[in-house]
């Protein structure tokens, strides 16, 4: 028996009885993915488009209600093109540009983004996180038609594991009762509480902060502006914070900040919550409650993302605060990181020891966030008087003097993570290029007169060439070559060349720069991709 | 004459915040009080421009 652990949006995958369930015998699989959720689902997206078999258990059978993550940043979107579903999200999704500050009940200012131009995707969206899944699934789906190798199996519930010496055996329960699979590698996305953590007896350790959050999302069709709201202190929520955000089919997400002692059913009264949305939108507005939640939080990381055969990614692996958006974020980009490292191993491409530079470089990416979303935390909840001290000092100017804008923080929205230090990188060999481009980084994108760059760096390990000759055949990797001849101050050569008459980039599948140099030699570019890989 | 900067002017703001209220961790009320007073004085004395410091202090007296 398979006990729900909460309520579905949409039923994407039922329980049907495997074959494997009857076969005696536990069948091996590359790689088992342990839950379906974002992470989960974008990894078997991307192993499967690299020709890697696998196979999803989640033991539900669809996607959990709720908007949740909701806030997805132009590096997921980026990540989903590559994948194949970064259109319909993109159409779906809301975008915004500008925020306001309020504090009690005045505006203390308002910004307008203004996102840098000359990128296919917008600093992000606002969409609800079952769509999120629905479209990666729905991708999977169109993509199994034409032969992608990825099985998904729902009400699969993973209950025991032991690792051999080259394989995980899982013991896996179903509606019809428990059978065995066999996985040469497994990858838990099993979210926060991930029992496979804890199945592993693995610890997680971080803060707990001492607040909750009342999140209501409800649909209206009042004629608001599309802008983010924040306020401090505001009459219907005193003392507290609160914010406000538009997602699609007219439903906006309000939350609210509740402080640490409270009673938890009172809180869920729907009444009460209705007293709470009034005050925010006013009383004479009209509106339905689609979904209620209560959340608190911890930043938390595991030690290690790697033990042997079985990786942690996503909230499995890291947890964070809401504020900058760097949970659902963060976990996609784990997924880039680890799939054409998992693949290449597999593949028999790479060494091992390339698997061990996703927990390198992944848990880097995560501390980072920990420790940007745990300053935004202590901002909206200041826990001794000295933080209290200091943030009113920050909106009692900020109202007046605009220098102490940048200083309100509630939340740094989610950035991909440079990966300054790895030791996947070459030294580098642009050093006067610019700094958004050197090896570690993730690589920006640039619209040009052959469409945007990223769709020209899709595939696994590519040499960028911008002016600059290359031969048209080198091995390993795909070649592609640009000239900034007719826009020389445009994007390509602003994000890629600065001083440089022109360079070579070696870029990673998951799009981050391994090496660079101003001119192409067959010598360097081998050793940097040798080094890529995980080779000395 | 100096005029004194309102920009933004903190390349790393959240850091410098959080060296900030680190610096404050664990002290009482007078001591924050007293810490404060001395970080007044070196970062003034660091400016070392008394027509910017008297707009600085007319701009923190203001937005009280």
């Amino acid at each position: 028996m398979i006990a729900p652990r909460y309520q579905t949006a949409f039923r994407l995958y039922p329980y049907k009885k495997s074959p494997a369930q009857d076969a005696g015998t536990a069948m091996r699989h590359p790689v088992v993915i342990v839950g379906g959720g974002p992470v989960g689902m974008a990894l078997a997206l991307d192993l499967g488009k690299k020709g890697i078999a696998c196979l999803v258990l989640d033991d539900h059978d669809g996607v959990g209600m709720g908007s949740r993550a909701i806030c997805f940043a132009k590096r997921t979107l980026e990540i989903c093109d590559r994948l194949g579903c970064g259109a319909p999200m993109v159409d779906k999704g809301v975008v915004w540009n500008v925020g306001r500050v309020f504090r009690e009940d005045r505006e203390i200012y308002s910004f307008n983004l203004l996102p840098e131009d000359g990128h296919r995707r917008p600093a992000f969206i606002n969409l609800q996180q079952p769509y999120f899944e629905q479209f990666l699934v729905e991708e999977i789906r169109l993509q199994q038609a034409d032969g992608l190798p990825v099985e998904i199996r729902g009400q699969n519930r993973v209950i025991g594991q032991a690792q051999q010496d080259d394989h995980v055996l899982l013991d896996v329960d179903t509606p019809d009762g428990p059978y065995q699979i066999a996985a040469n590698y497994v990858v838990a996305c099993d979210g926060a509480n991930s029992p496979m953590r804890q199945m592993l007896g693995l610890g997680f350790e971080g803060r707990t902060f001492e607040d909750n959050f009342l999140i209501a999302d409800i649909r209206m069709t009042a004629d608001f502006p599309v802008e983010r709201r924040f306020w401090f202190n505001p009459p219907f929520n005193p003392n507290e914070t609160a914010l406000m955000h538009k997602q699609p089919d007219d439903v906006w997400r309000l939350d609210f900040q509740l402080g640490w002692d409270i009673d938890r059913d009172a809180e869920l009264d729907p009444d009460k919550i209705r007293a709470r949305v009034a005050g925010m939108i006013g009383q004479d507005t009209p509106f339905e409650l689609v979904w209620t939640s209560i959340y608190t939080f911890r930043c938390c990381t595991m030690k290690d993302y790697r033990h042997g055969r079985v990786f942690f990614a996503g909230d499995s692996a890291h947890q964070v605060s809401p504020f900058g958006a760097r949970g659902a974020n963060g976990g996609i980009q784990d997924i880039d990181n680890l799939a054409w490292k998992l693949a290449a191993v597999i593949d028999g491409d790479a060494p091992d020891a390339l698997l061990n530079t996703y927990h390198e470089e992944r848990k880097h990416g995560a501390l980072e966030n920990i420790k940007n979303s745990s300053r935004s935390a202590d901002f909206l909840t200041p826990r001794n008087p000295a933080h209290t001290l200091f943030r009113n000092a920050v909106l009692d100017l900020v109202e007046t003097y605009e220098f102490a804008r940048p200083m309100v923080n509630s939340g740094r929205l989610s950035v991909p993570c440079t990966y300054d230090s790895s030791s996947l990188n070459s030294l580098d060999g642009l050093p006067d290029g610019p700094d958004r481009s050197r090896p570690g980084s993730p690589c920006s994108d640039a619209k040009m007169a052959e469409g945007f760059l990223l769709d020209h760096l899709a595939g696994g390990f590519t040499l960028l060439a911008i002016n600059a000759p290359l031969p048209s055949d080198i091995d390993g990797v795909a070649v592609v070559s640009f000239s900034t001849d007719k826009d020389p101050s445009g994007p390509l050569a602003k994000r890629y060349l600065g001083p440089a008459p022109g360079a070579v980039y070696l870029i990673r599948p998951d799009q981050h720069v391994a090496a660079r140099w101003e001119t192409y030699d067959a010598g360097a570019v081998a050793t940097a991709l040798q080094k890529a890989k995980g080779g000395a | 004459m100096a005029d004194l900067n309102l920009s933004p002017n903190l390349p790393e703001c959240d850091d410098f915040y959080a060296a900030l209220l680190e610096t404050h961790e664990g002290l009482e009320e007078a001591q924050m009080h007293a810490l404060n007073a001395r970080l007044i004085l070196i970062l003034a004395n660091h400016i070392g421009d008394t027509e910017v410091l008297t707009q600085a202090l007319q701009a923190a007296r203001k937005s009280s």
